[in-house]
């Protein structure tokens, strides 16, 4: 799928979705959110390294008003963790959203639109059975 | 007997949070042998909830779900020698949590069984000697000093280590009941006593919180919360077990017989799930490094684990202090037709106006429109969100026009972000939360929820479920204390000492 990239400045570059290439998990640590995002392949790994940064995810979520967000690698899990520093609004006793601990955020990252790699190269990144399908 | 160490010791997880499926515990240890069953119970702010109930009634602030599930596998502890329990549902009183486990397994003919207790996390009993003492109470993060006195603390508790635990096993507990240990020390303090590891091998006590890590959340890590959720049924999903060696490696496997999975990308989620910095994984009995891990899928629903690494943990212990911060209320109501939000943000606006009218608006409140993109702010607006879900939307436009709603948090409101949406949604639930000092203020901001059934716009339903609850708004306040302050330590009694001796000094 894809879509138009609104943070692109070449609009009509086309993207892929996150979720194409890793899965996700996110919770809390106190008022700081922490999403993992685990690529489905070491191929998928190398392309988050060098496309998914801290500012890409700050960008993705500024609704939150994160104060900083910082990206950790493991190469050894194929997987990047990110927290995003005060990002829960006073966390989970005091934010007023209905998600107070950020368990959303995993789902949401997954449609983090990317620049499309060659096709040969995202069949690389891409999951083998069972299917992948956009969650 | 003596035990066997040359066999993996099986330590299954069967409870993740108060509030988890009753039914894992009694499902996994009558289809699967385990030495160990573990029930975790305590999110960061259970304590303070368990701390209210045990100030309405000294009997009661440990979790009571534990009663329903020892209930259940109490047939299993009869037949099956093996089998030991631990688990934190002390919550706020582990000794009266005792007292009820011990209770129940008398009537249920297991008068010898032991049963141990730890102590020595609550530190509110003993707060004013502890700031004596140089305890401090600063923000573990910020440095910030404390914002309240004593008066309005309503829980703090030290994050114990698994030192307590093996003390109680040492006494042939069968059973152990904590209250504020660390999620992970449920699974490492049966690992040192079984094989009798040194406190400072830092690779194995490594290892064995890494498996207490993956296990902790039970089934977030054997297929549950999974993006694969398509792949596999979940009604009756196996709940995690971890098989810990003597030379500290270990398998992750699941329940026999059940539903979910565990495979790499389940058991690499869940090593993800709340770690921060993964080279600094920060528990009282080691500090871990996720970053050497490796990953193996031995065969079906069976991942190993290696490359373990650890070092010596800071000489503090974590402490989760909550205070009292006011008062919170939610209210929502489902808002259906074409004009969907407009007529949502005017609902909300008549609500507040009328809060205000009478001087008891609320110091803080929030306005989100579930369903048209306020779960995860922003986020959901997306385009890619958009040409997923409402590519074939053709809705007319509203004649939307700006309400200029805005509150204290919510990031303001764009009218024409608000036009374009309105386009796309034609029923959300409104919610409002409110948030004051004063608890008058958000007993009357409930009922103003209600009236709008028929004094606001048409197309409002969803308020027969009643009045919502006002709730205590507990500020959750994390801070450190110096181990050497602290003695943790078990009391072990038989059930039916238990109860002989109930109400006496520990």
């Amino acid at each position: 799928v894809n879509v138009p990239n609104p943070h692109d400045p070449n609009q009509n570059a086309p993207t892929i979705r996150l979720g194409q290439i890793a899965h996700a998990r996110s919770g809390d640590k106190g008022n700081h959110a922490n999403i993992g995002v685990a690529a489905h392949t070491h191929e998928g790994y190398e392309y988050l390294a060098a496309h998914l940064s801290a500012e890409r995810v700050a960008e993705f979520f500024a609704g939150l008003s994160s104060s900083r967000v910082e990206r950790f690698e493991l190469p050894n899990l194929d997987a990047l963790n990110f927290l995003l520093y005060n990002a829960l609004d006073g966390g989970a006793s005091r934010s007023p959203r209905i998600d107070t601990q950020g368990k959303l955020l995993g789902t949401a990252i997954l449609e983090l639109p990317l620049p499309s790699p060659a096709p040969e190269r995202l069949a690389a990144m891409q999951p083998e059975a069972p299917s992948q399908r956009p969650a | 007997v003596p035990l066997d160490v040359s066999q993996p010791l099986r330590i299954g997880n069967a409870a993740g949070f108060l509030g988890d499926w009753l039914d894992a515990p009694r499902r996994m240890v009558e289809s699967t042998p385990v030495d160990f069953l573990t029930l975790e119970y305590l999110a960061e702010l259970t304590l303070s909830i368990l701390a209210h109930q045990r100030a309405k009634n000294p009997e009661h602030g440990f979790a009571r779900d534990f009663l329903d599930v020892l209930q259940s596998i109490a047939p299993a502890l009869a037949r099956q020698r093996q089998l030991h329990v631990v688990t934190n549902a002390g919550g706020m009183n582990p000794l009266a949590c005792a007292v009820a486990a011990s209770r129940l397994l008398v009537a249920a003919g297991l008068a010898d069984v032991r049963l141990g207790a730890v102590l020595g996390d609550d530190l509110l009993e003993h707060f004013d000697q502890l700031s004596a003492a140089g305890c401090d109470w600063r923000h573990i993060e910020t440095g910030d000093p404390l914002p309240v006195d004593r008066s309005q603390i309503a829980s703090a508790n030290a994050y114990l280590g698994a030192a307590p635990i093996v003390d109680a096993l040492a006494q042939s507990a069968r059973i152990v009941i904590t209250g504020r240990v660390a999620d992970v020390s449920l699974t490492v303090a049966p690992a040192l006593h079984r094989f009798g590891w040194k406190w400072d091998d830092w690779r194995r006590l490594a290892a064995a919180s890494v498996a207490g890590h993956v296990i902790e959340c039970g089934a977030q890590a054997t297929g549950g919360y999974s993006v694969d959720w398509r792949d596999y049924p979940l009604a009756n999903v196996g709940y995690p077990i971890a098989e810990i060696s003597l030379d500290g490696s270990v398998v992750i496997a699941k329940t026999a017989g059940s539903d979910g999975a565990v495979n790499r990308r389940t058991v690499v989620e869940q090593l993800l799930y709340e770690i921060g910095d993964p080279r600094n994984y920060v528990t009282p009995d080691v500090t871990v490094d996720f970053t050497t891990i490796l990953l193996d899928q031995l065969g079906d629903d069976r991942v190993g684990l290696g490359a373990f690494s650890g070092k010596r943990p800071p000489d503090s212990f974590k402490v989760s202090l909550a205070y009292r911060d006011g008062f919170t209320a939610s209210g929502q109501l489902l808002v259906f037709g074409l004009d969907a939000v407009e007529k949502a943000h005017r609902a909300a606006h008549i609500i507040l106006d009328r809060l205000r009218s009478i001087a008891m608006q609320p110091a803080r409140y929030h306005v989100e429109l579930l369903g048209a993109g306020d779960a995860v702010p922003q986020v959901s607006q997306s385009a890619s969100f958009q040409s997923a879900s409402f590519q074939s939307a053709s809705f007319q436009s509203a004649s939307f026009q700006s309400t200029s709603l805005q509150s204290a948090t919510s990031p303001p409101v764009s009218p024409r972000r608000e036009a374009e949406r309105s386009r796309r949604c034609t029923e959300l639930i409104l919610r409002i939360t409110a948030f004051d000092a004063d608890r008058a203020k958000i007993e009357r901001f409930t009922k103003e929820i209600a009236p709008l059934a028929t004094s606001g716009p048409a197309g409002l339903a969803g308020y027969a479920a009643g009045r919502s609850s006002v709730r205590p708004v507990l500020a959750y306040w994390p801070a450190s204390i110096p181990k050497s302050l602290l003695k943790p330590h078990a009391v072990v009694r038989s059930a039916r000492e238990w109860i002989d001796r109930q109400g006496a000094a520990q």
